[in-house]
């Protein structure tokens, strides 16, 4: 039996076993940002320790900025101490930072990969649980809370239980109009949100396969969401194209090295597997995410769960989301009315999201009732979007074209819901609060879908609009 | 820093029913915008705890007979979502000194065992029980032994699990793992020179680039 990408990786990283029975495993990339990292700083401080190897961390600033008036001092007198403590230590520390004035600032997970820091077999942390989205690479990526980034900022290393390996097979290909957001949308319905304890989830099939590297970063991303820490997809062809030529991606004879390392690190064929799981692409539809949870999610013609056919786990967590949203058991998910449209965040920010979502705009105009947000995942996707005229089609649609940033999905800066405002989220998480306001209510979708929305003014099938679809 | 051994947790509980509780839910993001966690105690569920116009809810933690509770008992994947460590922080900072529930999310637990707060696992009939009781007479004692893995109240006792790993480093005081893991240092730095892309193909650092995507 041969060895998954999981357990070269981590044998590859490990440094010890520790009293505990935990591994101690080496971390090659580190990413901080603004909210969780002052207090690991502040931590070392306070026991003169100095960071161990400065040259693997990297910082941006990303869920306080606002993505309209970014000029100093923020209004916000809170994110302005935040940014400035961030300047403050990466510039005692001697880490580098992507500022905003660095033409390379964005959402950690947007620009982790976009810069080519993130590659195939590095184990990588961050304070931010949507860190399994590097694992769309091929890496080990983890998601930590601020007493673990200051332990790999003094260490470069992190105490780690374990982890089991469930290997998700997605088989068939996605049809026009279903996305990679819908493929995870569906396995955490079908998994649940809290199926994934204990396990890597690694991705792959042939539907995940036909993905561009953008569209399985998505994934990877969502991994959290179904309560596996880590997720990824192999290596393969995709990934090294997608690699090549990017920033601190090694070029020349180093790239050729490289290659030789990430190929050799992808699972055996005849890797062992803890758990599998099979999913059908053919099959599948787009999907809304209508609750207070990514996995209480039904397919855009499917009307909403009644009480008395959901298992007694299942009934009380929706009766909670019918108490909050206000739906009504059995009716259809389409046709709901929606308020606010929100495309961006480290799910759906990318620049082939924001083409897909253009796409579906063009010439046309949000309903009058809607506000309608785009926010580009970072500075380098909205310079993309704009040598490609995008902001102005989605200008002339009736949306607003942001700055880079976290903007709407969790409520750190001044894009937030009002009241109890729906929004057609892309974003990753429908939690009660989540986009800002205490009785706000998300529908998460990919990014064509609340495109589609937002010109409909209510949740309606993308499919009706267009035949287009992911590679 | 040296971190003190813990074996006993014992105090008053309080219950806060509900699977997939989120972190959302735990400490809303907008009472993140702080340098330190220092005053995040009284942001504990704070969505929960009042309501739009600053009113009070029934939420367990403004019942003023839960005030001086140490150990939290819930039910389901608690802790799910945002690896904040800004919510056990809160809680912590509220008082809580043990959660007790039928199971945590990764991240969650991770983070409570950073800071000291052990996440304790028992059944869904034996948490239901304890729960009932605690509603029934908030004013009960609970004592915890970790050694043990015995919850005692009043009479009654019920056995939970701790994965040894974490209890060995509650009992050894161990659960601050920035020394243990300095220990290591010289082993650190040979697994760190032999890793593939730092020492044949270290990252490129000359600055040039192509945007987003081809």
């Amino acid at each position: 039996m041969g060895k998954n990408l999981l357990r070269k990786v981590w044998d590859l990283h490990k440094v010890r076993t520790l009293p505990s029975g935990q591994d101690q495993l080496c971390i090659g990339l580190h990413l901080i940002h603004e909210v969780t990292s002052p207090q690991a700083f502040a931590m070392l401080a306070e026991r003169n320790l100095k960071v161990l190897h400065p040259e693997r961390t990297f910082a941006t600033v990303d869920h306080i900025v606002p993505t309209d008036d970014q000029n100093r001092p923020f209004k916000d007198d809170l994110a302005e101490q935040m940014i400035q403590a961030l300047e403050a230590n990466t510039a005692e520390h001697g880490i580098e930072f992507f500022g905003l004035d660095s033409g390379l600032q964005g959402i950690v997970h947007i620009i982790g990969p976009e810069l080519g820091l993130s590659q195939p077999g590095m184990t990588i942390a961050c304070g931010d649980s949507h860190t399994s989205t590097h694992g769309a690479l091929g890496a080990i990526a983890i998601g930590v809370g601020t007493s673990q980034v200051r332990d790999v900022l003094a260490t470069q290393t992190l105490a780690l239980n374990p982890l089991k390996v469930r290997r998700i097979e997605v088989g068939g290909r996605l049809p026009p109009g279903v996305y990679s957001k819908d493929i995870i949308l569906r396995i955490i319905a079908e998994l649940g949100v809290k199926g994934g304890l204990g396990y890597a989830y690694e991705y792959g099939g042939t539907a995940i396969e036909a993905l561009s590297m953008e569209a399985r970063l998505t994934i990877c991303n969502m991994s959290i969401e179904g309560g596996a820490r880590v997720g990824y997809i192999n290596p393969d062809q995709v990934t090294f194209d997608y690699l090549e030529g990017r920033r601190f991606v090694p070029k020349g004879g180093d790239f050729e090295k490289a290659l030789r390392y990430w190929k050799q690190i992808a699972s055996d064929a005849e890797a062992e597997y803890d758990d599998r799981f099979q999913l059908d692409a053919d099959a599948l539809e787009p999907m809304i995410a209508w609750g207070i949870n990514p996995g209480q999610a039904v397919g855009v013609d499917q009307r909403l769960p009644v009480l008395k056919d959901l298992k007694p786990g299942e009934r009380e967590a929706a009766e909670m989301a019918y108490d909050h949203t206000h739906f009504q058991p059995g009716q259809p998910i389409k046709g709901q009315r929606i308020d606010v449209v929100f495309i961006g965040s480290c799910t759906n920010g990318r620049i082939s999201d924001l083409r897909e979502a253009a796409r579906q705009v063009r010439g046309q105009k949000a309903a009058s009732h809607v506000k309608a947000l785009v926010v580009p995942g970072s500075q380098e996707v909205a310079e993309q979007a704009a040598a490609e005229g995008l902001p102005e089609v989605f200008r002339e649609a009736g949306f607003q074209w942001r700055k880079a940033g976290c903007s709407m999905c969790l409520g750190m800066n001044p894009d937030v819901l009002v009241g109890d405002q729906v929004c057609a989220s892309s974003s990753n998480r429908n939690f009660i609060g989540r986009q800002g306001s205490p009785k706000g209510r998300t529908l998460l979708m990919s990014p064509a879908m609340v495109a589609a929305a937002a010109l409909a003014g209510e949740v309606t099938d993308v499919r009706r609009f267009s035949q287009g679809g992911e590679a | 820093m040296s971190t003190a051994k813990m074996r006993e947790i014992s105090g008053r509980a309080v219950v806060v029913r509900g699977n997939d509780i989120d972190t959302d839910r735990i400490i809303p993001a907008r009472y993140m915008k702080e340098l330190t966690f220092d005053s995040l105690g009284q942001y504990s569920f704070y969505d929960q705890r009042f309501d739009a116009s600053g009113k009070s809810t029934d939420h367990p933690f403004n019942d003023p007979r839960y005030r001086d509770a140490s150990i939290l008992l819930v039910n389901k994947n608690f802790g799910c979502g945002s690896s904040r460590e800004h919510a056990p922080q809160a809680l912590m900072r509220w008082g809580i000194r043990a959660v007790l529930g039928e199971s945590f999310a990764e991240i969650f637990a991770g983070n409570c065992s950073a800071i000291g707060v052990p996440t304790l696992t028992v059944g869904p009939e034996q948490i239901e029980q304890l729960m009932k009781r605690v509603e029934a007479e908030p004013a009960a004692q609970l004592h915890i032994d970790l050694e043990s893995r015995i919850l005692q109240a009043g009479d009654s006792s019920l056995s939970f699990s701790l994965p040894e790993s974490q209890a060995q480093l509650f009992l050894e005081g161990a659960w601050d793992t920035t020394n243990t893991l300095l220990e290591g240092l010289k082993e650190i730095q040979a697994t760190a020179v032999h890793l593939p892309y730092v020492k044949e193909f270290p990252y490129d650092r000359s600055g040039g680039n192509r945007s987003a995507e081809p």
